[in-house]
């Protein structure tokens, strides 16, 4: 079968190989040549990823870089969309800014294919359907709710981790996303980006467990995941 | 020298503090998890009992307020900052523009208050004394006044950039704390610790907008993101660079992320998609000459 380009698996398995993106509609679905050229490898895991209740994420640690992965994916094919149809009334810098954001999701979702390598999941079709990517308001929209939702995932993960090198990995990321989130609130409504829907009374933000947000996430994804086998404490 | 008098202050509360430094961000992640779970009237209580069980019989105890104080003096330094500038904007020293920039500064100001409380009561209510508020001096001139940033509180677009560095840094500073291992054994606190973490990347991607809007001390060519590009400060000033440094790199983890698996990915991209962390000892070099 196809391979372009092997995930290393450098985190999980010293010799990883043929990890990452299926073949599936996720990558088609983009049309978006770069993206197309990541990663034809379709060896992923087993079949035993599949079950009634979607893939399995699997269980501790990778189970938790695997929900970090669909996530990624996730908003990766979102930001891909929405560059490669973009709405009408964004000025260029906002357009710059939705790219490096695009840019920044596609480096994560790749970071995570590699570092997981054969233990990745594959690659999900999302279904975004509920969005319209010509209209500004549902395009932000949406990426307020990615965001906001990947900030509160992250920090509600980091104590699910045991391995501190991959709870650094996730601070890292974290950060960036709380980033992404305060500047898409800003441009919905300047002043918004650390209001009292996404920062508590103490000051602490947005926190959700993987099973709060997989209910979220299972709406934008036509390939639907399961994170029955994740550490809950 | 200020960072002597941080660390006799933690050594008042925990004598073998010098032996500790490395074990600050296991505190942090002691911390962290805590809050997600409980309202605020309960964490400090639920905090010291949890700090009692946990390191009962053991020295211990003291690295966790050890670790707390140092967050809650980084916090001090925030809160203070914001105070005395929103101070200066309703006395009409200092010129932050009504409307829009005022209230982000009033928002960011509070949630600064509001962690330095969250601390205090968690220290005080497991049983520790928290450290003094310093005296600062945010010319960042150790007490002279005559610091790199002098005029800070009269200058807006000074004022600006030494809040996002203050918020860069503090980023960096939780992150460089949550891996310490005691903190990774502890879920609630070290959920806590994270998400103060995200609310000052909320402040820093704020701030750094209110920069590229004002322009001032941007340096020519730059172009101000919410996110860091590489290692640029963005700041026309090399008494801010140590906060900076090291947020160039491109690898993670031994996997190299510029153009990763055939993607377009540039250096610049690469760097920005990635925050890193700095250690206890890079921030306190960092902040000593804010506090006098």
């Amino acid at each position: 079968m196809p391979e372009i380009k092997p995930g290393s698996g450098k985190l999980l398995t010293p010799a990883g190989n043929a990890a990452g993106i299926s073949r599936r509609k996720f990558l088609g679905y983009t049309g978006a040549a770069a993206v197309v050229a990541i990663g034809i490898s379709s060896c992923d895991k087993d079949d035993d990823n599949n079950n009634s209740s979607g893939i399995d994420l699997g269980s501790g640690d990778v189970g938790i870089l695997n929900y970090a992965y669909a996530l990624e994916q996730l908003e990766a094919a979102f930001y891909i969309k929405v560059l490669l149809t973009p709405y009408a009334g964004g000025s260029v810098t906002e357009m710059a800014l939705l790219a490096d954001i695009r840019d920044h999701e596609i480096a994560h979702r790749e970071f995570f294919k590699n570092a997981l390598g054969s233990g990745a999941i594959p690659g999900l079709t999302p279904d975004f359907s509920a969005i319209n990517f010509s209209d500004r308001t549902s395009v932000l929209a949406a990426a307020k709710a990615f965001e906001d939702t990947g900030v509160s995932a992250y920090n509600g993960a980091g104590k699910l981790i045991t391995t501190p090198a991959y709870l650094t990995l996730a601070g890292k990321i974290v950060s960036v996303e709380a980033r992404h989130a305060a500047w898409i609130r800003d441009i919905i409504s300047n002043g918004t980006f650390a209001d009292s829907t996404a920062v508590d009374a103490q000051g602490l933000d947005l926190v959700a467990t993987p099973a709060q947000v997989l209910v979220i996430a299972n709406t934008y994804l036509a390939t639907k995941i399961s994170g029955n086998n994740l550490p809950t404490s | 020298m200020n960072v002597k008098n941080i660390l006799k202050e933690i050594e008042k509360v925990d004598p073998v503090v010098y032996d500790r430094l490395d074990t600050r961000r296991n505190t942090m992640k002691q911390f962290a998890g805590l809050a997600g779970k409980l309202a605020l009237v309960t964490v400090p209580f639920a905090l010291g009992s949890m700090f009692k069980k946990a390191y009962a019989g053991e020295n211990r105890v003291e690295t966790v307020f050890d670790v707390l104080n140092f967050a809650l003096t980084l916090e001090y330094l925030e809160a203070k900052f914001y105070q005395m500038g929103n101070a200066a904007a309703v006395g009409g020293t200092l010129a932050i523009p009504a409307g829009a920039a005022q209230a982000a500064i009033q928002t960011i100001g509070a949630h600064e208050t509001a962690h330095v409380a969250f601390l205090k009561s968690a220290i005080t209510s497991s049983g520790g004394t928290p450290v003094a508020e310093p005296v600062f001096d945010f010319t960042a001139g150790n007490g002279t006044g005559l610091g790199p940033f002098a005029g800070v509180f009269i200058n807006y677009p000074l004022f600006l950039a030494v809040a996002q560095t203050f918020e860069d840094t503090g980023v960096r500073a939780y992150k460089g704390q949550a891996t310490d291992s005691d903190l990774m054994m502890n879920n609630d606190v070290l959920q806590a610790a994270l998400r103060i973490h995200s609310v000052e990347a909320r402040h820093a991607a704020h701030i750094r907008q209110m920069r590229k809007t004002n322009g001032g001390l941007v340096p020519a060519g730059v172009n101000v993101k919410p996110w860091i590009t590489l290692k640029q400060s963005g700041i026309d000033s090399a008494a801010v660079q140590a906060s900076y440094d090291g947020e160039e790199i491109t690898n993670q983890a031994t996997i190299e992320i510029v153009n990763i698996n055939s993607q377009v990915i540039s250096a610049t991209a690469a760097s920005e998609a990635f925050d890193e962390p700095l250690t206890k000892a890079q921030v306190l070099a960092i902040v000593d000459p804010f506090i006098v």
